[in-house]
């Protein structure tokens, strides 16, 4: 076990005592299928606790998307999502005449990787997602035979509210639905909006 | 009785361990056999019940016998664990706001250590009065610097009385295994053991009985099963149970009934309170995961012993008027 192993292990662990941790598996079960996961965001740990969930074999698999910009300016953070969570790295600006800012997205999932996405595209904390950006729609008519999974973080903005630092132990659940394709022919506002409607619909205690 | 006195207080517990091992065995084994029996869907649900109950026995007696191998640093660690797990799941039913971090912080990482430190060190006389009366002005200091008036007086209640349960109602297992008493030494486990066999008779009897007996219950809108003659007559099958026992406890038999039933009383009363909460809180039975975040079930099983150890604790303390 190399010491990015280890670590991933004790942030596991970690992620367990304080949040418990706990994945629903209602719409499908964990297997090790080609995925992309998308998700409400409300908090910096999401993608820690979605991670968590997962059983080892799937985590080994499912990368998260990381900010180039943010997550590469010290040796830390770029080394802790490189070497631990093998993260998928974009662009937050787009350049005109650039390259396409999903590109590296399109790239980990012609390798056969998973990704978790939070199609928000921001932190919100107003209970409710906002509007799913596009990219989502993009991938799903670009890689029509990956399976696209609604899940619902539950509690994490609790753990930790913006501006703190230390985390309180408070359980959360992640809750996994259905998954939720693109339908032939489905315009592209419509899917969004299914989309959003299917994470909503897997908040416990229901959509109220 | 002879052969019982001439052992030493090891070579007994080594006893009391195989008695209740044994008689654990016995009644699983009894359980899957009528279980393998054809019955009615009701039957079933009750069955189910009782294997919940069966499985929390056998949980609680390894935890049990964990606690006595571990010495006292081990028993107050393990104690200090079910604490933090406990707290846990109460702070995530009780729906706390952002300004009440802070005081969150305190409880769980401070107010609980401390308090398993005072334990350990067997510090009885502040650690009795840590919490009710340090603690208690701490968290609303710290949750009125979080600035956030909205629902002060709620929060704050919730977080007092979650440490109060989960912290303090806990801590005193472990104390009552540090307990010393003048004349024999190392007893602290048979105490624990008769605390945790009353209370948890007082209640599968409470459950036991108010599923037969169908008399009114006292509040149907919390319990639709508790009421108050099934309650009177756990209470006493705890005393009943509390004088077979006695011979394990520095009391003579008359006192360890009276220790039995208040243990009992506080036990079934506190779980009694437990399901009011859970009802407040929205869940209205644990196990449904999926519908409430946090109804995991730990909390309900600790709450008897949360609220029976500190009168337990007391009494004892009071009655032989102990200094340490």
């Amino acid at each position: 076990m190399n010491k990015a192993d280890a670590l991933g292990f004790v942030l596991a662990a970690v992620a367990r005592l304080i949040t418990g941790a706990q994945g629903h598996w209602k719409g499908v079960p964990p297997k090790a299928e080609q995925r992309i996961y998308f998700a409400n965001h409300q908090s910096h740990l999401d993608w820690v606790l979605i991670w968590a969930t997962l059983p080892a074999d799937l985590r080994a698999q499912t990368r998260p998307i990381a900010a180039a910009d943010y997550w590469t300016k010290t040796p830390l953070k770029h080394w802790l999502t490189r070497e631990v969570f093998r993260a998928v790295y974009v662009d937050r600006e787009r350049k005109e005449g650039g390259p396409d800012p999903l590109e590296p997205l399109a790239a980990a999932l012609e390798q056969g990787d998973s990704l978790v996405i939070f199609p928000e595209g921001t932190r919100s904390n107003k209970g409710m997602p906002q509007d799913f950006k596009s990219g989502i729609f993009r991938l799903a008519k670009q890689f029509p035979h990956v399976q696209l999974i609604p899940c619902w973080i539950d509690n994490v903005q609790r753990v930790m509210p913006k501006g703190e630092v230390v985390p309180v132990p408070i359980l959360c659940t992640v809750t996994f639905g259905a998954p939720c394709n693109l339908q032939p022919e489905e315009p592209k506002a419509d899917f969004l909006t299914r989309a959003r409607d299917a994470v909503i619909a897997l908040k416990p205690g229901g959509a109220a | 009785m002879k052969f019982l006195q001439s052992l030493t207080a090891t070579q007994q517990i080594g006893l009391l361990f195989l008695i209740l091992f044994g008689g654990l065995l016995l009644v699983s084994a009894v359980a899957v056999f009528v279980a393998m029996r054809d019955k009615s869907p009701q039957d079933d649900h009750g069955l189910t019940k009782f294997a919940a109950d069966l499985r929390a026995l056998w949980i609680g007696a390894v935890v049990f016998w964990l606690a006595w191998v571990s010495g006292a640093a081990g028993a107050t660690i393990l104690f200090a664990v079910f604490s933090f797990l406990a707290l846990r799941e109460f702070v995530t039913l009780m729906q706390t706001r952002r300004a009440d971090h802070r005081s969150l912080m305190l409880a769980f990482f401070v107010v609980l250590p401390v308090q398993y430190v005072l334990a350990g060190s067997r510090s009885f006389d502040l650690f009795t009065v840590f919490i009710p009366v340090y603690v208690f002005l701490a968290i609303p200091v710290l949750s009125a610097l979080g600035g956030d008036p909205l629902r002060f007086l709620e929060r704050n209640a919730k977080i007092q009385w979650g440490v109060m349960v989960c912290v303090f109602g806990l801590s005193h297992a472990p104390a009552l295994l540090l307990l010393d008493f003048p004349n024999t030494h190392d007893r602290g486990p048979f105490l624990v053991f008769f605390l945790v066999v009353v209370t948890l008779t007082a209640q599968l009897l409470e459950t036991f009985i108010s599923t037969r007996l169908r008399r009114r219950p006292v509040a149907r809108q919390i319990d639709r099963t508790f009421g108050l003659q099934s309650w009177a007559i756990a209470c006493l099958g705890a005393a009943f149970v509390g004088g077979l026992l006695f011979w394990i406890t520095p009391f003579k038999l008359p006192q360890a009934m009276v220790m039995a039933l208040i243990a009992g009383a506080a036990g079934t009363l506190g779980e009694f309170v437990m399901t009011a909460l859970k009802r407040d809180a929205g869940v209205n039975y644990w196990g449904n995961t999926g519908q409430v975040t946090g109804a995991v079930g730990l909390l309900d099983r600790v709450a008897p012993l949360c609220f029976a150890a500190p009168v337990f604790f007391h009494s004892v303390r009071w009655y032989f008027q102990l200094k340490s």
